[in-house]
């Protein structure tokens, strides 16, 4: 009886093993023939090509390792960009749809069906292309409030040169843990003595002198770098100094957002839909203003139903991430998959991390939306 | 009897073991993909996604250009028919896997011949069919005029997975300039994104320039500048492991360059069979049983001057007359004042 049970999936499993073997065994003798070795040992060779925008120290000296990082690190800074972008465009959207105002009803309407009905590659294209096409040469730039420069090249922006910037960061740290223990204890006064505490101003007090006292008290200052404009040839300029964003991280990540956000719009709407009318009625009925009906009844309701879908939104989006290559911004995909690949030649190995590298993301990503609903969720008593 | 069987059986065995001997090395000699090729009616070829010269599909799908020729060459000696082969357009990023994983028999994609390449990924390099070097496009107004002339922060666009990246670097590097390279899959992102304004220069092998100038917006505002930064020998690539395969594409292509230095063209070929000079003969296939030595017949190097021609008018037809780089330079024969210069067929 047992064994009947067993059979089947121990069918299975033999079949997987031999499926993979025969693929791994075919690739091993077709490479071999050719005379293709296999290794990670490259990994640790110089690069000796350049990137044009990194968050890490790199250059061509640095290994192919350093290069895959460089590349995991763009991909992570559009995901997250992307991802919370598309948050707040896809709430305010997906509440707009719920508005009886007609006008703002219509416009989000026919924002997400337009946005959410074209492919994704295109709207890359037409932003960065767009974008190139309308932004200003360098020098022609408009400053916005005499230090932000929007040009062709990049956004520059003033950057901050820190001293003792670490004390800063253990001080917005100490901020944040002294935050959890007030509501904390907010929360037991209330449940004790019904006294309600005023956690958000004392939050944010928190957060502004704390920071405060380390530039007083630990040293700390920043002064500010302004981007400056530069001569490169008669026509051609630059600017200098300051931080610069480059014109494809800006399309990708506004082209990402735009587009997730339509979905998220979707999921906000159907989560504030989903709940009863009923639970509405009843939290009035018991005397809770508007907000707190919005706050304590239908959003812990509505969020159950939102959490799940979104999740999936933000795989999306950090998967989609990788048609960066299509505009030279350089993530995993156009540094690792792309010219690692080219100049090592090495594509069953490169394939195999990039593939893994992005399993690895979704995962991570799955894991703590799957902590979050899990502490949504009803918990039955 | 059971003797006889016994004995009766060890012959067979010896017959069959001895008869597998033969038929094997016959096959060996006739080549994997070379028997594929004759199988299926047409050659394989992996070109760019569009180079004019080089290779470029007309609105009809007619693709045409000296790396589509050596295809074409290919194509009328193994199959006795220039026009059938297939055409795959690769990125510069696909373009090795594309053959190493079979998808395509030959590789003829302006690509540079390099040792790592040719060593270290599976891949035979053939011969060279374009002599070329990495140059700069920047605009005329710019007021550079040499490649000194670069300061550091100047932006260079250029294509993902080229050897370019890597020329880029070590020039920018020797000269002690930070620059930042912005690079694109496809050519025609990078020639939009220069034209825009993104970059001041626009860097690939000269031939490649010279060729994308005409897709921008006023070919007439940009100039190539004069110094060349590296050296790129283009030419066709086999997968390793097939060298008859391998000298079949070999010879095809040194046929082309030797008919020029010859003076045998698509046009008089026919009449060179009865040619004073031995080794024009030869290369008709009046003379000699040199096919027979690539597993194809006699006519096999006659075909590839009569349908396609010889190199000079390749280069005429698909880059000079094109005006994309009238002057042959280093493409020039050797008995001219190039480098061209074959192992003679014989």
């Amino acid at each position: 009886m047992n064994f009947k049970k067993i059979l089947p999936q121990l069918l299975t499993l033999v079949v997987v093993i031999l499926v993979f073997g025969f693929f791994s065994y075919n690739a091993q003798v077709n490479m071999e023939n050719r005379g293709i070795t296999f290794g990670y040992g490259f990994l640790s060779q110089e690069s000796s090509f350049d990137v044009q925008f990194s968050l890490i120290e790199y250059d061509g000296s640095h290994s192919y390792f350093r290069a895959y990082l460089v590349g995991l690190l763009n991909t992570i800074l559009v995901s997250v960009i992307g991802i919370v972008f598309a948050t707040i465009i896809g709430v305010v959207v997906g509440i707009a749809r719920l508005s009886n105002n007609y006008l703002i009803e219509r416009t989000a309407a026919i924002y997400v069906e337009f946005f959410r009905n074209i492919p994704l590659l295109l709207q890359i294209f037409f932003w960065y292309f767009a974008a190139l096409r309308a932004l200003p040469l360098p020098e022609k730039a408009e400053p916005i409030f005499g230090v932000f420069f929007l040009t062709i090249k990049g956004f520059f922006v003033p950057a901050f040169i820190w001293n003792n910037l670490d004390i800063f960061i253990y001080s917005l740290i100490a901020a944040i843990i002294a935050i959890v223990f007030v509501r904390v204890y907010a929360k037991k006064k209330q449940e004790n003595q019904g006294i309600q505490t005023p956690v958000l101003l004392i939050s944010i007090g928190l957060l502004i002198i704390l920071p405060l006292l380390s530039f007083l008290l630990g040293g700390v200052n920043a002064s500010i770098e302004i981007p400056v404009i530069e001569q490169l040839s008669q026509t051609s300029f630059t600017y200098k100094g300051g931080l610069k964003l480059p014109p494809e991280l800006i399309s990708l990540a506004l082209a990402l957002s735009l587009y997730t956000a339509t979905f998220i719009a979707e999921c906000v709407r159907a989560g504030v839909q989903g709940v009863s009318k009923g639970q509405k009625e009843a939290a009035a009925s018991i005397g809770l203003n508007p907000n707190q009906v919005l706050k304590l009844v239908v959003m812990p309701q509505a969020l159950r139903i939102i959490i799940p879908p979104t999740t999936n939104q933000y795989l999306n989006l950090t998967k989609n991430s990788s048609l960066a290559a299509a505009i030279a911004y350089p993530d995993l995909v156009l540094v690792f998959a792309g010219t690692a690949l080219m100049q090592t030649g090495r594509a069953i190995e490169i394939v195999s991390i990039t593939m893994l590298t992005y399993l690895t993301l979704s995962i991570t990503i799955s894991i703590f939306m799957n902590w979050y609903n899990k502490k949504i969720a009803i918990k039955e008593k | 009897m059971f003797k006889l069987v016994k004995r009766l059986t060890s012959v067979v065995a010896m017959f069959a073991v001895l008869f597998t001997f033969t038929t094997e090395t016959m096959a060996a000699k006739k080549s994997k993909t070379l028997k594929n090729t004759q199988k299926k009616g047409f050659v394989r070829c992996g070109v760019s996604q569009g180079l004019p010269g080089f290779s470029n599909a007309d609105a009809a799908g007619n693709w045409t250009g000296v790396d589509v020729d050596v295809c074409r060459a290919v194509a009328a000696a193994v199959l006795g028919d220039s026009s059938k082969v297939k055409f795959t357009p690769l990125s510069a990023k696909e373009r090795f896997t594309a053959l190493t994983s079979n998808e395509i028999d030959i590789l003829s994609r302006n690509t540079t011949w390099t040792l790592s390449r040719d060593a270290d990924i599976g891949l035979t390099f053939v011969g060279v069919n374009f002599y070329d070097g990495q140059g700069f496009m920047v605009r005329k107004n710019s007021g550079i005029s040499s490649v000194n002339d670069f300061k550091a922060g100047v932006s260079a666009c250029t294509n993902l997975g080229t050897t370019t990246e890597l020329n880029m670097r070590d020039f920018f590097n020797s000269k002690g300039i930070k620059y930042e390279p912005v690079t694109f899959e496809k050519a025609d992102e990078v020639v939009a994104a220069y034209d825009a304004g993104r970059c001041d220069t626009y860097t690939t092998d000269k031939s490649g320039l010279a060729a994308q100038r005409i897709k921008l917006s006023n070919p007439d505002d940009h100039m190539v500048l004069p110094e060349t930064i590296s050296k790129e020998p283009l030419g066709p690539v086999v997968r390793q492991g097939d060298s008859v395969w391998e000298d079949i594409v070999r010879w095809s292509l040194n046929t082309m360059i030797e008919a020029e230095e010859y003076g045998v063209t698509s046009a008089n070929a026919d009449m060179m069979k009865t040619s004073d000079n031995p080794a024009v003969k030869r290369l008709v296939g009046a003379e000699g049983e040199l096919g027979a030595a690539l597993g194809l017949d006699n006519e096999w190097s006659l075909r590839i001057i009569k349908q396609v021609g010889n190199y000079g008018e390749s280069y005429k037809r698909n880059i000079a007359d094109t005006g994309i780089l009238p002057d042959r330079g280093p493409n020039e024969l050797w008995t001219k004042g190039g480098i061209l210069y074959v192992p003679p067929a014989r």
